[in-house]
């Protein structure tokens, strides 16, 4: 009775440890794709949607005259841990983000997050970032500075680069776009 | 023959999952944005944005000065691959073909060709891949050259001409994150081929080779599982226990590894030592099919050697684990038929990370989840466990859209009841200040020309002072009083104005170049504020122009996009009803089919128990008369 067991042929085996083996398509496959197919065509126009509520949301909420950006980035192969950034504009707290691992893990590999937006008049501000992380050797390390931008008619786009104090590097880059 | 594919794809997929785009310095920060999204998983807002710049940058007149020119071929890149990571295979293609059959150089559309083939491989679409790999014609990439022949050994093995993939396969020198892949699939295609002893010794090969990843772990397990089964089925029952033993105990094949090598022990006749692999098998996850057969394989090797007592206990704890079992399948076809697999499948603390899946399991008050990992196996029920987590988000967004879009009106509605009183009154103060403006920049301008002329054309009566104009004027009346009277006063009169008039013309004269310079510099300080005051005036039109923007103009659009998220959410609706009603059918079918095996099961373990007993009993009383 109990032999039958042991017949587990080498093909069951592939196919119970990684999907070897395909038989022929049955309904519920074939339907399962149509479905798929249906599902990528909402999704299609669901992003569609999304684009222009983007667009929409940028237009009514942070007109160009009025729109600035702010972008973190950290310098390249700088093993720095970012922990928070808290973000002022003219002696205004606009922003205070604490970065999980996925978002570090991100900005590691060359993403760039975008911290903030928001409005300003066209003219000179003061921008104060403050930086909290962990250096490589497991100390705290804790960094602020104080930089101007002026704001034009045009969207105003600026990066911040970030960079652990024993890069080298300034800890924190403030670029234009 | 286009069956055998998903083994030899598992490898490409493994790799693929490996490498979205870039890493790079970053350029332009809105593509930096959409690998941040991608990086995290998040294809959607991925795809949001790096449509939007691409669409963007294509509307440029002049795209070379944009800064993601820099990015382009990357970013076109991107989007396929975030399409594809999106499960969107058909827009992919697309996005990839167009770059295919854009003006780029023989690199960037090998790679295209490659991508395209890799998505048609993906799909099944082999004949579609064969002509996408054909396409790939002079320099290859160095980065993908192993990719491209890898997978054109993949598709070899899938439209039945293993032969071909072992002499592709044999060719590719890859590095460390290929190679476990390439050895595994080259004894694969080698085994297809019908050349079963080289087919082992390559396999054998592959279980040996240094691994640095989980991915590269699990595939070099997978080789000696299946060489040692080879070996097994074989009779080389030495041997195979040998691959066997090197699965990781670990590693996702261990439960399997472990079966056979305690089948392998027990063929040899060896039952003592298939005690070994089936003790720790039976101590592990019940709801594994190879822990469930070594409940039943384990008395069984008792029972060979004569231990028929300790065989009954280990058949009653069989039967124990069986009827346990079935209720949980029982329990589990009732949970799902009342809605509850598709609640746990969406609830958000499952699905924090990639381990989401087997975390599932572990979810208190979700029995309908205990067999899910073997459901799970199968692609398409992968596909459509994801789809229908794709949908919530949809559905998620689509709903969230639907406040924002009310956000807006209210919005909107807000800043027209600002704005509409005040506005009227500014518009009249605006046209009143504006026509003062245009009056003063003209009589600028006509200065302007004025002093200009005189550059070429001195004129020193324009530059006199007021005193001088009135002086000048006097002295005319006085001309024009004394007439032609020739009298002695009139005559010393008229030689007095002359006098005057010539002190006057002396000092318009020999002052003019001095005054046209200080007309000029007036002229020019009056620039800075003429600036300043067009300065203001265009801040004051932007800013006119702004409040009317933000207000009007916008109720179509947003009607517009009301519709359509509306329209989206009730198709979104549907599709989750349909999706989710197709995973609950194959999930009860696939638990009707375990629940039928272990009814079998316990069948077996009944009669195996009462077996054992009579066995037992037998020995005892032969012991006895003995």
């Amino acid at each position: 009775m109990l032999f039958h067991i042991r017949s587990v042929s080498l093909g069951l085996l592939l196919c119970l440890g990684g999907a070897y083996g395909r038989a022929a398509e049955t309904s519920d496959q074939k339907q399962m794709r149509g479905l798929d197919e249906q599902v990528q065509e909402v999704k299609s126009d669901v992003l569609s949607i999304a684009q222009e509520l983007s667009r929409l949301e940028e237009k009514l909420l942070y007109p160009s005259g009025t729109e600035v950006a702010v972008f973190i980035l950290l310098a390249k192969g700088d093993p720095v841990r970012v922990d928070a950034v808290r973000l002022q504009i003219d002696g205004q707290l606009v922003a205070h983000y604490i970065y999980s691992f996925k978002e570090l893990d991100a900005l590691r590999k060359g993403g760039v997050q975008r911290l903030y937006i928001g409005n300003v008049a066209t003219g000179d501000h003061q921008l104060e970032v403050l930086v909290d992380g962990k250096l490589e050797s497991g100390a705290d390390f804790s960094h602020s500075e104080h930089f101007s931008f002026r704001k034009e008619v045009k969207p105003k786009l600026v990066g911040l680069t970030l960079a652990g104090p024993d890069s080298g590097n300034a800890p924190i880059a403030l670029g234009e776009w | 023959m286009r069956a055998r594919h998903h083994l030899a794809g598992l490898g490409l997929a493994l790799v693929f999952a490996a490498c979205p785009a870039v890493g790079a310095d970053v350029n332009d920060l809105y593509f930096g944005e959409a690998l941040y999204h991608a990086y995290q998983g998040q294809y959607f807002e991925a795809l949001q944005r790096l449509d939007t710049e691409l669409a963007m940058y294509h509307g440029l007149d002049e795209p070379d000065l944009d800064t993601l020119h820099y990015h382009i071929n990357n970013a076109e890149f991107s989007v396929g691959d975030f399409e594809l990571y999106y499960r969107m295979h058909r827009r992919a293609g697309r996005a990839i073909k167009a770059v295919l059959e854009g003006a780029v150089d023989e690199n960037v559309r090998n790679e295209a060709a490659f991508r395209l083939a890799r998505i048609h491989f993906q799909k099944d679409q082999l004949d579609d891949a064969q002509s996408a790999l054909a396409r790939i014609q002079g320099a290859v990439p160095e980065g993908i050259q192993n990719d491209v022949e890898f997978l054109r050994a993949n598709i070899d093995m899938a439209t039945g001409r293993p032969a071909e993939a072992v002499t592709v396969l044999q060719q590719v020198h890859a590095d460390e994150s290929l190679s476990g892949f390439v050895a595994y699939n080259l004894g694969i295609a080698l085994m297809q081929d019908g050349r079963a002893q080289e087919a082992i010794e390559q396999l054998d090969k592959a279980g040996r080779m240094p691994a640095g990843d989980d991915a590269g772990l699990a595939i070099r397990d997978k080789a000696n599982l299946v060489v040692g089964s080879m070996l097994f089925e074989s009779g080389d029952f030495e041997r195979a226990k040998q691959s066997l033993d090197r699965v990781r105990l670990e590693g996702p094949f261990s439960n399997q590894a472990l079966l056979r090598a305690g089948w392998a022990e027990d063929s040899a006749k060896q039952y003592d030592r298939a005690l070994v692999p089936w003790s720790l098998l039976v101590d592990r996850e019940p709801t594994d099919v190879a822990v469930q057969e070594a409940m039943l394989a384990l008395p069984h090797a008792y029972g060979s050697l004569n231990l028929h007592g300790r065989a009954a206990i280990g058949y009653g704890r069989a039967l124990e684990l069986f009827s346990n079992q079935i209720e949980r399948v029982d329990a589990s076809i009732i949970s799902i038929r009342e809605g509850r697999f598709l609640n746990a499948l969406i609830r958000e603390e499952s699905r924090q990370d990639k381990g989401w899946v087997i975390r599932l399991r572990s979810l208190p008050d979700a029995p309908e989840t205990y067999y899910l990992m073997e459901l799970m196996a199968s692609h398409d029920f992968q596909t459509a466990l994801q789809n229908y987590l794709d949908l919530e988000d949809l559905r998620s967004k689509l709903i969230a859209w639907k406040t924002s879009l009310d956000s807006f009106d209210d919005l909107i509605r807000l800043r027209a009841t600002n704005y509409e009183p005040l506005l009227p009154a500014v518009d009249a103060q605006f046209r009143e200040l504006d026509s003062r403006i245009r009056l003063r920049l003209e009589q600028r301008k006509h200065l302007a020309d004025r002093l200009q002329a005189m550059l070429t054309a001195p004129r020193p009566d324009s530059l006199a002072t007021a005193d001088e104009r009135i002086a000048g004027e006097r002295l005319a009346l006085i001309e024009k009083q004394l007439g032609d009277s020739d009298g002695p006063d009139a005559l010393a009169l008229r030689q007095r104005v002359a006098r005057l008039r010539g002190a006057l013309t002396w000092r318009l004269e020999t002052e003019y170049h001095k005054r046209l310079t200080e007309a000029h510099e007036h002229l020019h300080a009056l620039n800075a504020d003429v600036d300043a005051l067009t300065r203001q005036y265009e801040a004051f039109v932007r800013t006119r122009q702004a409040a009317t923007h933000s207000y009007v103009g916008y109720d179509a659009q947003i009607g517009q996009l009301r519709e359509r998220a509306g329209d989206a959410l009730q198709r979104v609706n549907t599709l989750m009803a349909r999706q989710g009603h197709m995973i609950e059918v194959v999930a009860i079918t696939q638990l009707d089919a375990r629940r039928e095996r272990l009814v079998a099961q316990q069948t077996q373990a009944r009669y195996a128990v009462a077996d054992s007993y009579d066995r037992a009993a037998r020995a005892q009383a032969d012991g006895e008369s003995q």
